[in-house]
């Protein structure tokens, strides 16, 4: 048993690293985490609280996280808390997001002004189809689509396997298209 | 056979999902928050701490010490300044209001840092 003075920088070391560590995924995901809450809860007051929270809980685990995901990327692990706090949120409130599109900024990619207005009306009518699909496509194309995704990482943070979660992505764009298609889209 | 054009929905959700840029005001609240709960955190800690000898409080981990340089390099100013306003909270022995409602969060993160401690000893 060796608790000596010795000991103490090589812990004070590794405590400082995995501070090191987690301000990293702070940095690289808190946009992550702020959109993937946004998208799920409707609302930035929310949104903020979800986010904060999910750092909270990120912070009590990681190093257990960090721990056991052996090198690979912890987006997943990170991401599958806003998931399960967004969840509980709805849960909570029993109730669906109902303003997604209401404080989003103008488009980002340069447009025409009338083709701003028609690809207004068709974003918000997939928005609206969006939110109308089962939960677990819903989110597999927030995921996919507003953080970039790829398959491996959102099977990670719903907890399916990669064959599951291509199939589950599949269904769910193919159930968009046809609702888009029959509403006349 | 396609009479229609079929929509697509792909680029649809390429537009209307685009990343979501967190309100400035964000960083430096998460950033204040964890301060707050690892301030009290490390009070709570503190009385307990005093029996332990210098090397073990050493090897301790300062829940603090990550916030502040997250704080320069994540969200420069606003961040900055919500720290500024959790040291000035800090001497002015004043806490956050949210504080009480983080009560359990602080004891866990109190547990964790006596686990430390205990393994470090056995």
């Amino acid at each position: 048993m060796s608790d000596s003075d010795e000991d103490s920088p090589q812990l004070d070391e590794s405590k400082a690293e995995l501070d090191r560590a987690f301000e990293q995924l702070y940095r690289d995901h808190l946009r992550d985490v702020y959109s993937y809450s946004y998208y799920r809860v409707g609302n930035h007051h929310d949104a903020e609280d979800v986010t904060e929270q999910a750092f909270l809980q990120a912070y009590r685990h990681f190093e257990r996280a960090r721990r056991e995901s052996n090198g690979r990327p912890l987006r997943p692990w990170l991401i599958r808390i806003a998931h399960n706090l967004a969840s509980n949120y709805h849960r909570d409130r029993a109730r669906r997001p109902q303003r997604v599109l209401d404080d989003t900024e103008p488009l980002a990619a340069p447009h025409g002004t009338e083709r701003i207005v028609e690809g207004r009306e068709e974003l918000k009518e997939v928005m609206e189809h969006l939110q109308q699909l089962p939960d677990d496509r819903r989110d597999a194309l927030i995921m996919r689509f507003a953080l970039g995704m790829d398959n491996r990482e959102i099977a990670r943070s719903l907890g399916r396997s990669d064959g599951a979660t291509k199939v589950l992505i599949h269904r769910a764009i193919k159930q968009l298209e046809e609702e888009m298609s029959a509403n006349g889209g | 056979m396609a009479a229609e054009q079929p929509t697509d929905v792909e680029a649809l959700l390429r537009s209307a999902l685009r990343p979501i840029e967190p309100p400035e005001k964000l960083s430096g609240r998460v950033e204040e928050t964890l301060s707050a709960v690892t301030e009290a955190a490390a009070e709570e800690l503190s009385a307990w701490a005093e029996e332990l000898s210098e090397s073990e409080l050493r090897s301790l981990r300062d829940p603090r010490n990550w916030v502040r340089p997250a704080a320069a390099i994540a969200a420069g100013g606003v961040a900055a300044g919500g720290l500024v306003l959790v040291e000035l909270r800090r001497r002015s022995g004043k806490r956050p209001s949210r504080l009480s409602e983080l009560a359990d969060q602080v004891s866990d993160i109190a547990d964790q840092v006596r686990d430390q401690v205990r393994n470090r000893l056995d």
